[in-house]
């Protein structure tokens, strides 16, 4: 089968025109709200992606739909070799889709396989440390339940075993097995998804704003231990998050997001040290910094008026509307991803 | 660092001004060890939702009143018939002789018949506690009986409306899309019809209907007006709790942790099982005991405009209708059975309150 | 500096909340003073006491809270004495809060303008006409645009930064002499927030009110403070200018926290994160707060709460590791003699 055949890629995840619309509905019509709009990326096996934006920008919908939470409106997925999804779109090497003669586009077949084995391999750490545990379950339960699921115990002790196991992992006390989740501190609820995520052994995590939840003292806490899990198990992550200092320490690559689309992706160091796209100039220039003799000689670039409404998007480039440098080609055609040297791509036509 | 160095050298100036170093010994300033440390933090006594619950209820002086009450009147009810001994139906007689002066007693007043019985064998008969009603039956057991009806009413339907409910509701809830959509049109006809009109016809209808079809099985004991009851509550209020139920999966399932569990690849079935209906389930206990109150208000209703129970079975609520011929010369038979509803019902619902205040997350 | 330049003194303030589970201890025993035109900063994690400490000196609490000891004069009149009218007199006219998030404190039912002018009206004895030129006014003073426009719409029709604009406006209204901002910008994006701490800074150039910053973050903090007063477990740690707290930290848990935040120079090593969990503050721990959680945690830290001494010009610190390092040198002194 064409799924099955495995295609050698230096990459683990490859994310390829990835749109996630919905249908909203005002009064009688719907329109269509678009999430994600046309977002390709990749990661490398063990390799921290950080996704950054701001809040409505699509970071977390593109996290839940490339795990298939959502179902995706269009695009190709492939993880470790294996197709999940593909919706058969083709599209030129200029990233524009492929129109037959008549105008319309051309369709491949579409591959949706079942998600259950890839649920083995790919996993999620969520945001709220309050919202994302069931309140009626122990912790044994919850760090338990994926080991259910996917059956991966033959004994009720080598369950058990499994369970203590991973809480020494994340640093979490194994008398508290039996504990409910409301009696832990946001940190430690926060180890208690990490362990949850842990225990089909994935080799792909998405981090949702793993730790934006929490406090700064208890923040470094979690990022330390994400760092440690990858260098021990080797897992890759896709870490959404919209605190760029977080994001800059943790990330090997940074892909900055606007209204759903990447506007640039570099490595991390070359992102700070050096950003190109103008959305990311501003951000990276309004970033408070915890040290008072760099911040009073910073000069913000403050960015005028507000993020447009991702139900009545500009045409062309999201962010003209707020740009120092759009034109017009601006307003008629959004810019593609281009290598700027060295994996450094940014959507703009004028930088 | 000069300025480090700097201020350290200001640091100590300003400090050995301030602080009287002969007051403290170096053995304050040796580290403390880990052990030590721990014991400054204990992590809270382990409690489940449950037990939390529990001792908040307990705390709760109007829910502590109202289960004392229910359960004394429970006790009642079910202890009462085996120690009088009337029956409901029984016309008090004396040596077999139908007893006619036995009719509309006062409370605790015996009959000419009786008072001749007792002063001739010197032995004493059992007093009619709430007196006796026009057709000479004990007016106490009646009322027991009464309550025993009203009661079981009232905790059956709101069973039958929980169950049908929790089905239906669930299924709009989880599934949402379309199947909802469907689902909560055919809710919203139901609501828009007039209730106790439908009740009134329902149970006009059912009761022939009925009829046949269960003679000779159990529930021919309990009569057809009791089954046709249970079918008219049952069929009519579960839209309530329906809609109550689909609200509660919709908020459920926003949750990052059903998300989560989703990701994990747990089956539908499994979710709805370990992760949504744990999480409706204090919701879903409150509103089903307050659902009882409401269905023993609509069969006293019912009773009152004598589509209830049939004779010579009663309930509290046709116990207060027939009271009405006699009301100017014996209130007491109206009062008594309208007070034992009030105090049910009182309960009850200080009961559910006190309980959604216990249990309920969203209030915490 | 003169008496007189005193706004606001907080003295040995003591706030709990009395909950099923027993005393919740929020604040406990803080002291601060806040002169006219200055700004304060209060930075602290979740439990550490901050927000509760604006809304003491409000006394908006919520309804189990209580301030059990200590006193909140203003100008030198004591609030905790006050009775609710003139507590209600105070809020608005003299001290103003804004809080995290701009969506729940504005009125979803009412216009902008209606709400603005409401305020107006409350505390000054201007006309409506007159209140509804001051709103126009102070919209434009806030930077919102087309100000004329904005007053007919409702707080829904805003995005999360022209809403905390709004909130500004109706805070400053009245030109208040203190501005309480709890966590102001917690809820809004980077590009946003660093809109509304230049709005905040420029108003109070022009406007001249005092300002206490309650925030969780430091990178916010840095910038925009005269003084900062670092909190945990309901008490003062440090305090100090940016500078002294920022560079030459004399308190254990300040010290944690600056390693365990990731900054332009340690982007390629590991944190240094502070361990164990936040503070109970049902069972708060006999000596220094913080010592649970403390590394350099001495036998005199688990019994006696450290006082208070002066380690700088302008900078204080309650920890005894001070006391320590004085003791040690000084026993080196006494063998070198």
């Amino acid at each position: 089968m064409a799924n099955e055949a495995k295609t050698t890629s230096e990459y683990l995840l490859e994310v390829e025109h990835l749109k996630q619309y919905f249908p909203v509905r005002q009064g009688f019509h719907t329109v269509m709200l678009k999430a994600v709009d046309d977002v390709s990326f990749a990661i490398r096996p063990g390799e921290t992606l950080g996704l950054v934006g701001e809040s409505g920008c699509g970071k977390t919908t593109v996290g839940r739909s490339l795990l298939r939470l959502y179902q995706p409106t269009a695009g190709r997925i492939t993880f470790d070799g294996k197709v999940l999804l593909d919706t058969g779109e083709q599209y030129d090497e200029n990233g524009r889709p492929v129109l037959d003669a008549s105008g319309k586009p051309v369709k491949g077949p579409a591959i949706e396989p079942d998600m259950f084995p890839f649920r083995r391999q790919m996993q999620m750490v969520f945001q709220d440390p309050y919202s994302s545990l069931n309140p009626r379950m122990t912790v044994e339960d919850i760090i338990g339940e994926p080991l259910d699921v996917h059956k991966l115990y033959s004994s009720k002790a080598e369950r058990r075993d499994k369970i203590l196991e991973l809480m020494e992992l994340v640093g979490l006390n194994a008398e508290h097995a039996m504990r409910y989740a409301h009696e832990f501190s946001g940190g430690q609820r926060q180890r208690i998804g990490i362990a949850r995520a842990l225990a089909v052994n994935p080799k792909f995590i998405v981090c949702d704003e793993a730790v934006s939840a929490l406090d700064v003292s208890i923040q470094a806490q979690v990022v330390n231990m994400f760092e440690e899990l990858q260098d021990k198990l080797g897992v890759a992550y896709l870490f959404i998050a919209h605190d760029l200092l977080v994001v800059h320490h943790i990330s090997d690559r940074i892909a900055v997001m606007y209204l759903g689309k990447v506007v640039e992706i570099a490595d991390a160091d070359e992102l700070n040290g050096s950003p190109i796209h103008p959305y990311t100039l501003s951000l990276l220039s309004a970033v408070p910094i915890p040290d008072p003799e760099t911040a009073r000689h910073s000069k913000r670039i403050v960015l005028e008026g507000d993020v447009p409404s991702p139900l009545n998007m500009p045409s062309g480039c999201p962010f003209r509307t707020r740009c120092r440098y759009a034109t017009e080609q601006c307003a008629a055609e959004m810019p593609p991803l281009s290598d700027r040297g060295d994996g450094h791509m940014v959507a703009c036509w004028n930088k | 660092m000069q300025g480090t160095d700097r201020e350290q050298y200001k640091k100590r100036q300003f400090l050995s001004a301030q602080i009287d170093l002969s007051r403290f010994n170096p053995s304050s300033f040796e580290k403390a060890t880990d052990e030590e440390k721990k014991q400054q933090d204990v992590m809270g006594e382990s409690t489940t939702f449950f037990r939390d619950g529990m001792r908040r209820l307990r705390k709760n002086p109007l829910a502590m009143g109202s289960i004392i009450v229910l359960a004394a009147i429970i006790l009642i009810i079910i202890i009462a018939p085996h120690i009088v001994p009337y029956s409901y139906s029984e016309i008090i007689s004396i040596d077999g002789k139908r007893d006619k002066s036995a009719a509309n007693l006062a409370p605790f007043e015996y009959s000419k018949m009786e008072q001749q019985y007792m002063d001739r064998t010197g032995e004493k008969l059992f007093p009619h506690i709430f007196g006796t009603d026009s057709l000479s039956r004990d007016y106490f057991i009646r009322v027991i009986y009464g309550t025993r009806v009203s009661l079981s009413v009232g905790v059956v339907a709101a069973i039958m409306v929980l169950i049908i409910g929790l089905l239906y509701g669930s299924i709009a809830g989880y599934f949402g899309g379309k199947v909802d959509l469907v689902m909560m049109r055919i809710v919203d006809v139901i609501y828009s019809l007039p209730d106790m009109l439908i009740i009134i016809l329902l149970s006009v209808v059912l009761d022939q209907t009925l009829e046949p079809l269960i003679t000779g099985t159990v529930f021919a004991r309990l009569g057809v007006n009791m089954i046709s009851m249970f079918v008219v509550f049952s069929l009519l209020y579960w839209v309530g709790m329906a809609r109550l139920i689909r609200g509660q999966i919709l908020t459920i399932k926003n949750n990052e942790y059903v998300l989560a569990a989703k990701c994990i690849g747990t089956k539908d079935r499994q979710i709805l099982k370990k992760h949504i209906f744990p999480n409706i389930l204090s919701v879903v206990i409150i509103t089903t005991a307050l659902q009882v109150p409401s269905a023993i208000f609509t069969e006293s209703y019912l009773s009152f405009l004598g589509l209830g129970v049939s004779a010579p079975l009663t309930s509290l609520g046709s116990l207060a209708n027939d009271a009405r011929s006699g009301l100017q010369s014996y209130p007491h038979r109206l009062v008594i059975p309208a007070l034992v509803i009030c105090l049910i019902v009182l309960a009850l619902n200080l009961l559910g309150d006190g309980l959604r205040d216990a249990f309920d997350s969203k209030l915490n | 500096m003169s008496e007189n330049n005193t706004l606001l003194q907080v003295e040995n303030l003591h706030t709990s909340f009395f909950t099923d589970n027993g005393e919740v201890r929020a604040v406990n025993g803080l002291t601060f003073r806040l002169d006219a035109g200055k700004t304060l900063g209060i930075v602290g994690e979740s439990g550490s006491g901050k927000s509760v400490t604006a809304y003491s000196i409000m006394q908006i609490l919520a309804e189990t809270g209580r301030i059990v000891e200590g006193s909140v004069k203003f100008k030198g009149e004591d609030l905790t004495k006050w009775n609710a009218k003139q507590m209600q007199a105070f809020r608005g006219s003299k001290c103003s809060i804004i809080f995290q998030d701009p969506m729940t404190s504005l009125n979803p039912v009412f216009t902008i303008g209606y709400q603005l002018e409401e305020a107006i009206l409350l505390h000054t004895d201007k006309t409506k006409k007159e209140a509804k030129e001051r709103a126009i006014e102070m919209l434009t003073l806030v930077g919102v645009n087309e100000p004329e426009a904005r007053v007919k719409q409702y707080p829904h029709e805003l995005s999360g930064g022209m809403r905390q604009r709004v909130m500004i406006a109706m805070a400053l209204a009245c030109e208040p002499d203190i501005l309480i901002a709890d966590e102001p910008t917690t809820a809004l994006d980077v590009t946003i927030q660093a809109q509304i701490l230049e709005l905040m800074q420029e108003l109070q150039k022009k406007m001249g009110m005092a300002i206490i910053m309650v925030t969780h973050d430091l990178g916010v903090i840095a910038s925009m403070c005269d003084e900062i007063l670092v909190m945990y477990g309901g008490r003062v740690c440090e305090r100090g200018t940016a500078d002294a707290i920022f560079y030459h930290p004399a308190h254990e848990y300040t010290k944690g926290l600056l390693r365990s935040i990731p900054r332009a120079d340690n982007m390629n090593e590991r944190l240094v994160p502070i361990g164990g969990t936040p503070i109970n503050l049902l069972q708060m721990p006999e000596g220094c707060a913080f010592c649970p959680r403390c590394d350099a945690a001495m036998k005199i830290c688990l019994t006696q709460k450290p006082d208070e001494y002066r380690v700088g010009d302008d900078h204080l610190a309650s920890c005894w590791m001070n006391v320590k390092e004085l003791y040690d040198s000084q026993e080196e002194n006494g063998n070198g003699e």
